[in-house]
């Protein structure tokens, strides 16, 4: 154990060591002039192709290998692959613009990320790994008895963890369509078949150890950079301790830009401009066809007059993208109208909690951080790829001790994440915002192209006002090395960091999915007696099938595809935590609870969120279901009333019915104590 | 016997430490706006706690429960033998 264990420190820092060897080779490279595309393309196939051979290294036909690796994973490296398999495409690129954009309220996810680990180390992790099989699902059916709380249980966790799979598929395509120009939909199939190359032959085993690798990878890209403009603005790198002085520079700087007359004009321009929509809005359905005379006389008056093409043709594409019926203006003019209204509002304090027009609106602002903050954490719980990680450790002993190293592996790239953000916002408020628009830094164009970045001199003064700058929360942490004018192999390196990022969780996921409808429905309901040769055969066939239709639904674009990512949180929590906690903690929780708490939890949270999120679903042919939120509650919040509804329904169910019977009361008993104490 | 005290002191330290998680957690955050009155390495105290406050303290609780209840089991499993 400790022989094989010393074996693996060596291996890893041996690649420690050749990745960093890599990276400056790069470096002295580009420095005698070779051309970033082809730094792009180095990170991107070979990043891929050692996560391969280690994927190939590690193949197995073995089932516990295949599904928990053998259980043979040392807490540190466990703690390791579980940062990777956590730290998603949205950690990565939109956690730090998150904080950017909305300064305090951003914070929600930073504690949520990790405070979540306290309810795994706590209440779950620990039972879960003296239980020792092979899914969350698992579980549920062996406490609960039957197949329908097992059912439900592979429902919930194909449900949460697909919408996350197609969100890191779809970062995969932003990631590689900017840094090495591929096309987006060839950049997900690359993405897919980097995915696979993982996850195909080893299962979990080769999983977890690319996770390792992919998490080496992916932290020193993120805080790298950072590292670096810390030292450029204060002098000393290490920015976890240094932005507290960068955010006193920032208080400086947004008193000096919110009392600039320049920005308050933008932003009254911005209000008028959202005004004008609304005026829009009210007046439908005229005022689409009032809309579109407009613009043909504008059109016609112009081709009359000395006028260049350019300006007829950019008014014409107006014309033509005006929306075809009276309820399509609604949703787009809603749309620019909110988004006139943001850019026009007040500008928000970096570090003030809460900020809202008055007490009430403050208020709420308050409840729904805190809600979020629950339900991100007790997602984070339920969670069932993260979960799974600990059922591959050796012992409950090394389950407790991987929880911990988890905590610190991902501690490193959450208490970065807000200095990033007060780092990049520091660079923008100083250097750029007040600049001439004629002459802004290349980046701006560069990621302009993507549709990240957008500029728009509203007040025509050539300028550059804060409220004229629109960003995309994702470009943060992709244009720092080039907001902080480092060189091109450092954003190399922060695109194979975001790549490894989305990789590890997509890998993770896939897993979970695959291993849900192999192990749980085929294994366990259907064929009890198939052999392991067919089980695995089974397993890798739907891991390709569930990987492609990822791939599949991931090059359509999916808009909502970060709300999507936010709700599953809220729906693998009320699906699976209060059955998982219960289960362990009381022993008079029974089946018809159990079922009838993770359905009524899920309903409750889905019902919420799509009458809170949606007023019309155009493909189900639905109009006119939204309603207000209860309390002020946005939708990405609506576990709460899951959860609160999951665990009131299994008590009084569970009390209103028999109690379960003696072998799972042993079962329960089994679970919480350990072996020394079986008699 | 041994068992019911074993689970007792289980839940005992569960208890108490989620206690912490939670006053860390969403009493820090409610009352985010007072505690920014108060300056700590430069950060206002309110933002400190969700930056990095809270976050150590997650780190440290669970260290403390891995810690505590890997020291129980290695106690209740040598009593045992004993016996």
């Amino acid at each position: 154990m400790n022989d094989s264990s010393a074996q693996l420190r060596r291996y890893y820092t041996l690649y420690s060591a050749s990745f960093f060897v890599f990276v400056v080779a790069l470096a002295i490279l580009e420095h005698y002039g070779m051309p970033p595309r082809w730094i792009g393309y180095a990170f991107l196939f070979l990043t891929l192709i050692l996560y391969a051979t280690i994927g190939v290294m590690a193949r197995t036909s073995n089932v516990a290998e295949y599904y928990v690796a053998g259980r043979k994973i040392p807490a540190v490296f466990n703690g390791m692959a579980t940062g990777a398999d956590w730290m998603s495409a949205a950690s990565f690129m939109g956690l730090a613009g998150t904080l950017y954009l909305s300064g305090y309220q951003g914070l929600a996810y930073v504690m949520g990320w990790t405070g979540g680990y306290v309810l795994v180390a706590l209440l779950l992790a620990p039972y879960l790994r003296r239980f020792g099989q092979y899914t969350i699902p698992d579980f549920l059916g062996a406490r609960y008895g039957g197949n329908a709380a097992r059912l439900v249980g592979v429902f919930a966790t194909v449900l949460a963890s697909f919408v996350y799979v197609v969100a890191q598929i779809y970062g995969v395509g932003v990631i590689t369509s900017r840094f090495v120009g591929l096309q987006f939909e060839i950049g997900v199939f690359v993405g897919l078949a980097g995915i696979l190359v993982c996850s195909f032959l080893g299962g979990m085993r080769a999983v977890t150890w690319t996770q390792v690798a992919q998490y080496l990878v992916l932290i020193v890209a993120y805080v790298a950079p950072v590292a670096i403009l810390s030292y450029k603005v204060t002098g000393i790198p290490v920015p976890q301790i240094m932005y507290g002085q960068v955010l006193q520079k920032i208080n400086v700087l947004e008193d000096r830009i919110a009392s600039d007359p320049a920005e308050l004009d933008v932003r009254r321009l911005y209000l008028a401009r959202a005004d004008s929509f609304s005026a829009r809005i009210n007046g439908l359905p005229e005022s689409l066809a009032v809309e579109r005379r407009a613009l043909s006389a504008e059109i016609e008056k112009m081709k009359g007059g000395n006028v260049q093409m350019r300006d007829v043709f950019a008014l014409e594409r107006q014309r033509r993208e005006l929306p075809k019926s009276p309820e399509a203006a609604r949703d787009y003019w809603e749309s620019l109208q909110q988004q006139a209204a943001q850019r026009g509002s007040e500008l928000i304090r970096h570090t003030e909690p809460f900020p809202g027009k008055d007490e009430a609106a403050s208020d709420t602002a308050r409840l729904n951080f805190i809600t979020l903050v629950f339900c991100l954490m007790v997602g984070t719980a339920a969670l069932p790829h993260v979960l799974a990680r600990y059922y591959t450790t050796p012992s409950v002993r090394e389950a407790r001790n991987s929880v911990f190293w988890s905590m610190l592996f991902i501690l490193a790239l959450y208490l970065t994440a807000p200095a990033y953000a007060a780092f990049a916002k520091y660079e923008i408020y100083s250097n750029l915002v007040g600049s001439a628009i004629a002459h802004l830094p290349s980046w701006i164009g560069a990621w302009g192209k993507v549709g990240l970045v957008s500029i728009e001199d509203i007040n025509h003064d050539g300028i550059l006002q804060l409220a004229e700058l629109s960003l995309n929360p994702d470009v943060i942490v992709l244009a720092t090395p080039e907001i902080a004018g480092l060189p091109y192999v450092i954003s190399g390196l922060v695109a194979a960091g975001a790549l490894a990022a989305a990789l590890s969780t997509a890998d993770g996921l896939l897993l979970t999915i695959a291993s849900a409808f192999s192990h749980d429905v085929y294994y366990k309901v259907f064929r009890p007696n198939a052999t392991t040769q067919w089980r695995l055969v089974v397993s890798k066939t739907l891991l390709l099938v569930v990987a492609v239709l990822a791939a599949l639904v991931a090059s359509q674009k999916p808009a909502t595809i970060l709300y999507m990512v936010a709700w599953a949180f809220s729906l693998a929590g009320a699906a699976f935590f209060p059955a998982l906690v219960l289960g362990i903690f009381w022993k008079r929780a029974n089946q018809a609870g159990a079922v009838s708490g993770m359905v009524l939890g899920l309903l409750v949270t889905m019902y919420y969120m799509v009458r809170v999120q949606f007023d019309t679903i155009p493909w189900l042919g639905i109009h006119g279901i939204g309603m207000d939120p209860w309390l002020g509650i946005q939708s990405t919040s609506s576990g709460v009333w899951g959860v609160a509804i999951g665990f009131v329904t299994i008590v009084v169910v569970s009390l209103l019915s028999d109690p379960p019977n003696r072998e799972i009361q042993n079962f329960v008993e089994r679970v919480r104590y350990p072996d020394v104490f079986r008699r | 016997m041994q068992t019911r005290q074993y689970w007792r002191r289980n839940l005992w330290l569960t208890g108490f430490l989620l206690l912490i998680w939670f006053v860390v957690t969403f009493v820090a955050s409610y009352y985010a706006r007072e505690l920014d009155q108060f300056m700590v390495f430069g950060f206002p105290l309110g933002f400190y706690m969700g930056a990095q406050g809270a976050l150590i303290i997650y780190a440290l609780i669970i260290a403390f429960y891995a810690w505590y209840m890997n020291r129980l089991d290695r106690q209740f499993s040598t009593s045992e033998g004993g016996d």
